[in-house]
């Protein structure tokens, strides 16, 4: 494709860097092949006719004066049909295949194209030979699974199709032509390629006002999360990072979920690959599995490779987006990625900031979340994309005043974190109500006002003052007893413990519990404050005691509320709404 | 033959700088002939024209700049395997020390390994009986899992590791056809005492263990670097016995802190920018080169269960090294030091401690349908008691509301029958839920919000 290759030889080789020299004319960001066994790598720094490259694969056995090969293009993805459902390493190497052509453990060298190049797929064509395109027009589908594949115009192409045509075909093949100005004709294929650490361009971007949906009621209904927002989950090991990230990505309401697993735990990816497909999309029917991307670089695997994934996860991510979908990207962790960075600035002999990160950390951080976001794409028909980022953070000795955390906050706008002394007590998911905050509950609240409940903000906020008037009354109770409190207030400490128990607890591994629809979560947070307002009422003019509040038989049933399955939401809710009216009313004076 | 150079420029630490070399590859192994004429070995840390780091693995003392020839052997470090591994000992570095020969290899295997493929592994599912109710009970551990223990100086990590090692069953297997797991034992230790490596070597022995272990031995006054090879050697000798032997294995590895310290000894002598306390910025990335190699695979008979064992400085969790173990392994046994002087043996701390395999290796079929929902309460209800028992000791006894007593009774109980078990005593799961279930008798009923009604109804007395 390129004639413009340049040789050069090898001159150092510590770790994953390598330094080559008479490598004049390579750009920056060039993919490289290195040594005999032609090993991946990118060029991340030029010295006049000296490059530092950051190799891909393991090093050892490569030798001062081997070849170094560069490609003259900078690492690119072959986006198209069969993502769906494959499992990739950092830059787009599909595991399944790699395992079926070298066995269990990863080879050295090993190729394999990203996406079949055998498959043949129907495509339908929406435009006809002659029409005018430009880049983001949609010039006809391809079925994928449940899923509508658009087939689009690169980003920078326009011109007049002088082809186009219906039938079956492989993602290499051609299915239409477009004529450029220049007069050239440019092959449209059902595959593009695009590198990955340039963003794709869209129309414009836009406020996001639409909650992405996750079926975890400590998310949805205290920190919420917009589509096309961004959010970062930090937390300490075994605080549940891993398990909420999963949660989402199985039960959040996105069409496309890319779920990047960056220097973690292989059998966290396992558990992914075997648990989805058995899984149902509450949309579609189909398997999760169907709608789910998944890039693994497990922490033993190279380190570069590392760097590199999670812009391999975020350009797929970027791609469904363009084509009108919405997508979910979960990385975990950002922290193994800045990692990658630091090591990789180390071997460079960098200047380092913060605990030996590279300064350029936070500026790299930045770049990534700002391709997130919800906006008006490309090309025709006019349609709205969006793409919901949301980073793990493993804070070291979980001190969030650690650099990654740090510049991660400063660019999200939902910030869940999780906390060991919630997880110690197996509350789950262990995020603290009180730290936490979402910055889209204003631009949010009118969808959920009118999609979920007239006074759902209303019952939300009375909900969260609750447990917020609990953190201060505990302090008081610590020091001198409950009994110094009045009764009012020993009823607010009770509720807010149904609140915490009841509500905020959610068993990811319960069938039921697992996932609570928007609708299901009014009617349990309506029954909870429900029963505070009438017992609070109640109390005015009935003075009873502590111990008949928590005698009455409504106590235990919210408490089994959680395990109502959806379809008897509203049978058994409106039950237990008069159960606690006539609970309430049997409470006397004593 | 091999080339040979007497340009040996530097010595620090336990680097050697070696310059004007032609054609030597990264990570290459080196053979090192010292002026007495004792062979060494190491490898090529990185290399810059015709300049070669090198890292030794038996340290560098005795060395002496003119007289030392350099051999680079074109290959990594290799461990020779075969099935005669099991039996035998030897030292951090690999080579036998039992004073039997060297093995006659059927194979030769690079010690760095390959990661395994996620999309090859198979989720590890199966519930290994340890016999002692805190682990069995509340932090189950699964066959293929890595599951350290946290520990301190001074605390029964070894006993207890010990106990494990005789006591693992695998319930499942006893069903199936394969019967009974006998697991082989594969053991690094790294930088611990003569007494502490003689105490697991006496208890293999006495308990007829011996035959189905593998033993690599780097003692305290061993050199430090040599551990950094150790694990590395213990877990190929673990993957050859798995998944070419088709045995089930069990690794033990202890200490990890000192693997860490002799890691930090050649970063720091190759001037490398220090992360936290001095450790290199790299700690995580090494770490789970160790621990990742722990698991099972799609259609494969045998599998790697691991138990590393780490010192924790001041019994400090957030020190780098129990820190970025807990990110990589699949939970933690944490001891606790209070527990173990009220002596409370096994001192396990349950709610520091966690499994992440749990969930997926208990239940119905594997354990019993109960047990999730025995172990969210106990955890629950203990985390409880220890709010309970401080505002006890803040407001007194007598403050305290009847529901909290009760639960103040339940703290107390729960240590002393649940927690607390002896050395030798091999609890089955049933005994363990037992035990779970009396003691969650001591609570009134509408607190046990965590076990499903029917299931009171059956086994709560």
């Amino acid at each position: 494709m390129n004639n413009n290759r340049i040789t050069g030889t090898i001159q150092k080789v510590s770790g994953p860097l390598v330094i080559a020299t008479k490598m004049s004319g390579a750009n920056i960001q060039d993919v490289v092949r290195v040594g005999e066994q032609r090993l991946i790598g990118e060029i991340i720094e030029l010295h006049g006719d000296t490059a530092s490259i950051q190799v891909y694969e393991e090093t050892s056995g490569l030798k001062p004066n081997d070849p170094v090969e560069s490609t003259g293009e900078p690492l690119s993805l072959l986006l198209g049909p069969g993502m769906l459902g494959a499992i990739y390493d950092g830059i787009q190497r599909p595991l399944d295949v790699i395992k079926a052509n070298s066995g269990a453990f990863i080879a050295r060298g090993a190729e394999a194209p990203a996406l079949a190049e055998d498959k043949k797929w129907d495509f339908v064509p929406s435009k006809k030979s002659g029409d005018s395109v430009s880049g983001g027009d949609i010039i006809g589908t391809v079925q994928e699974g449940a899923l509508v594949h658009h087939v689009m115009i690169p980003p920078a192409i326009t011109g007049t199709l002088t082809s186009i045509s219906k039938g079956s075909f492989t993602v290499l093949d051609t299915v239409a032509e477009v004529k450029l100005a220049d007069g050239t004709i440019y092959a449209i294929r059902l595959a593009q390629r695009w590198p990955i650490r340039t963003p794709r361009p869209v129309q414009h971007k836009q406020v996001p006002t639409i909650p992405l949906v996750t079926g975890q009621r400590v998310i949805d209904t205290f920190f919420p999360i917009a589509k096309g927002g961004t959010s970062a989950i930090p937390g300490p090991f075994g605080s549940g990072k891993s398990v909420a990230q999963q949660q989402l990505a199985k039960w959040s309401d996105a069409d496309v979920i890319v779920y990047i697993g960056c220097g973690e735990r292989g059998n966290e990816m396992t558990d992914v690959l075997l648990e989805f497909p058995e899984l149902e999309d509450p949309k579609t029917g189909e398997s999760l599995m169907k709608r789910t991307i998944l890039i693994a670089n497990t922490s033993n695997m190279p380190v570069a490779a590392r760097e590199a994934s999670v812009y391999t996860g975020i350009t797929i991510a970027e791609y469904f987006r363009d084509m009108g979908y919405s997508v979910a990207l979960m990385a975990d962790s950002t922290s193994r990625w800045a990692e990658a960075l630091r090591e990789m600035s180390g071997r460079l002999e960098e200047m380092p900031g913060d605990e030996g990160y590279p300064a350029y950390l936070g500026s790299r951080t930045a770049q990534f979340y700002e391709r997130g976001g919800i906006a008006e794409v490309l090309g025709s028909p006019s349609r709205v994309g969006s793409l919901t980022a949301i980073g793990a953070v493993s804070p070291p000795g979980g001190d969030l005043s650690e650099p990654v955390t740090q510049n991660t906050l400063s660019v999200v706008k939902v910030f869940w974190g999780l906390e060991e002394r919630l997880a110690y007590r197996r509350h789950y998911p262990a995020i603290n109500w009180l730290t936490s905050y979402s910055l889209y509950l204003d631009q949010l609240a009118g969808y959920f006002a009118k999609e979920a409940g007239a006074d759902w903000n209303e019952l939300r906020a009375e909900a969260m003052g609750i447990l917020q008037q609990e953190a201060s009354l505990e302090e008081i109770v610590r020091l001198v007893g409950l009994e110094a409190l009045s009764k009012q207030e020993q009823l607010l400490l009770h509720i807010a413990r149904m609140i915490r128990e009841d509500y905020l607890q959610q068993n990811a591994y319960d069938a039921v519990d697992t996932y609570t629809s928007l609708h299901k979560q009014y009617r349990m947070l309506q029954l909870i404050i429900g029963l505070y307002r009438k017992a609070g009422e109640r109390l005015k003019d009935h003075d009873y005691t502590m111990q008949s509040f928590l005698s009455l038989e409504i106590l235990p049933a919210i408490a089994r509320a959680k395990s109502i399955p959806e379809k008897e939401v509203d049978a058994q809710f409106d039950a237990l709404e008069a159960m606690t009216t006539s609970n309430v009313e049997s409470l006397i004076n004593q | 033959m091999l080339k040979e150079y007497k340009t040996t420029t530097e010595v620090t630490g336990p680097l050697l700088i070696v310059e004007g070399v032609d054609g030597v590859g990264y990570d290459e192994l080196v053979e090192v002939e010292l002026a007495s004429g004792e062979i060494r070995r190491g490898k090529v840390l990185e290399v810059n024209k015709d300049r070669a780091v090198i890292q030794m693995f038996e340290g560098t003392s005795g060395i002496n700049v003119p007289e030392t020839k350099i051999r680079f052997q074109g290959d990594v470090l290799k461990l020779p395997v075969s099935g005669d591994l099991l039996g035998r000992t030897f030292s951090g570095a690999g080579t036998p020390i039992d004073g039997q020969p060297e093995i006659i290899p059927d194979e030769l295997r690079d010690i760095n390994g390959s990661p395994i493929n996620p999309a090859a592994r198979a989720y590890p599912n199966d519930f290994i009986q340890t016999g002692i109710s805190t682990i069995d009970g509340m932090n189950t551990l699964v066959l293929g899992q890595k599951l350290p223990i946290f520990s301190g100086s001074g605390l029964p990590h070894s006993k207890l590791a010990a106990q494990i090692a005789r006591q693992a069953t695998v319930p499942s297997a006893k069903k199936s056809k394969t019967g009974d797991i006998q697991f082989a034992i594969v053991f690094a230790a790294m930088g611990i005492t003569f007494e502490e490596a003689e105490f697991f070597i006496n208890d293999f022995t006495t308990r007829g263990a011996i035959e189905r272990s593998v033993l690599f031995i780097n003692l305290a006054d061993d050199p430090a670097v040599e551990r950094i090879a150790t694990p590395r050697m213990a877990l190929t000798a673990a993957e050859y016995l798995a998944y070419t032997k088709h045995m089930h294995v069990l690794v033990i590895m202890t200490d990890m802190t000192k693997y860490a310290e002799a890691l930090r000894e050649v970063s720091s002598a190759r001037k490398e920018v220090p992360g936290r306390r001095g450790y290199p910025g790299y700690l995580y990335s090494d770490l789970s080169t160790l621990y990742e190699r722990a698991g099972r695979i799609q259609g494969e008979e045998g599998s790697i269960t691991q138990l590393p064992i780490l010192s924790m400085p001041e019994d400090d969790k957030t020190h780098p090294i129990p820190d970025l173990t807990g990110y990589i392994t699949e939970g933690q046994i944490v001891l606790a030091r209070d527990l173990h002087q009220r002596g409370i043996y096994p001192p396990v701390q349950v709610l520091g401690s966690l499994s992440r395999l749990m969930p997926k290796g208990i239940g119905e079929g594997k354990t019993r349908e109960d047990h999730s929902g025995v172990a969210n309460q106990l955890f629950a209800s203990y985390a409880r008691g220890q709010e309970v028992r401080e505002l006890a000791t803040i407001l007194g006894e007598g403050s305290l509301t009847d529901t909290d007593k009760k639960y103040l009774e339940f703290v107390g109980r729960f240590e002393k029958e649940f927690v607390q078990q002896g050395a030798d005593e091999n609890r089955t799961i049933e005994d363990t839920l037992t035990i779970g279930w009396k003691l969650l008798s001591l609570l009134p009923k509408n607190e046990l919000k965590r076990v499903k009604p029917e299931q009171i109804e059956k086994y709560a007395n």
